[in-house]
């Protein structure tokens, strides 16, 4: 014979962990004066496989408003994003959504 | 000028002796940054390795500890290949398989910002502009052979990326 199981309540859900799948990390590329509009073009679809539209959508969003999110996600995931568009010679920074 | 072009899947251009004395020596200035004068405070370091988190210095310092060691090798590389490209001496053929041509277009990106800092270029800079006043006030400059500089490698840069964006298309 054995005890009955004794059940734990489970504690409700950390709410600092719930907040982190409610805001993920972001990839943010910034405006800078040099970079050709057509390599950054070029990055992005090289980078993230986006479409040639969405690249250039995303290179006029950087170029007018100074910066855009290129990708969100997992924090290290965006890190690796930022350090690959530094290979490219993008401004990258990674940030909280 | 020279540009790039297509030729089966290399990106080919012929290049004046000036012209492969001006990428000889950009390539091994930007080598020289990265390794023996490779220095945390030069804006131009600041640059090419930018703040992952601009917000928090301590969070930045210890992303960079993992990554600038790659970071920093990959960019002397790309700046290699632009070396070990070039022509012994000379005028000379330039012949670039995809993972060179990449490997060029990515380090003359890199020599364009550096160039782009000490020139302290903003985004209301018209190069053309700045080159007229710079040749009106010493045509013999450091600034005017800067800028010269600057204005053929953003040239040499759209020619070699239509030449690449070519070889993907095919």
């Amino acid at each position: 014979m054995t005890a009955a199981p004794q059940t734990v309540p489970v504690d409700k859900p950390d709410i600092d962990e719930a907040s982190e799948f409610a805001r993920p990390w972001v990839t943010i590329v910034h405006n800078d004066p040099v970079n050709l509009m057509s390599y950054v073009t070029w990055v992005f679809q090289q980078l993230f496989g986006y479409s040639r539209d969405k690249a250039e959508l995303l290179m006029l969003d950087v170029h007018q408003k100074g910066r855009a999110v290129v990708s969100a996600g997992a924090r290290e995931r965006m890190e690796h994003d930022a350090t690959r568009l530094h290979s490219y010679g993008l401004w990258a920074t990674v940030d909280r959504q | 000028m020279t540009i790039f072009r297509r030729v089966g899947s290399e990106c080919v251009a012929d290049f004046r002796e000036d012209e492969v004395r001006v990428l000889r020596k950009v390539a091994e200035e930007v080598v020289g940054l990265l390794t023996d004068g490779f220095d945390r405070e030069d804006p131009v370091v600041e640059r090419l390795f930018p703040d992952v988190y601009p917000a928090d210095a301590k969070d930045s310092a210890e992303f960079r500890r993992f990554t600038e060691g790659d970071l920093k090798t990959a960019k002397i590389d790309q700046a290699g290949a632009v070396l070990a490209g070039l022509p012994e001496a000379g005028k000379g053929e330039v012949r670039l398989d995809a993972e060179s041509a990449e490997a060029w277009l990515r380090a003359i990106n890199d020599a364009r910002l550096a160039l782009g800092i000490r020139l302290e270029l903003t985004d209301d800079t018209v190069v053309e502009y700045e080159l007229e006043e710079a040749l009106e006030q010493d045509a013999g400059s450091a600034r005017v052979f800067q800028l010269s500089v600057y204005s053929y490698l953003g040239y040499l840069q759209e020619s070699l990326l239509d030449a690449i964006i070519g070889v993907n298309n095919r």
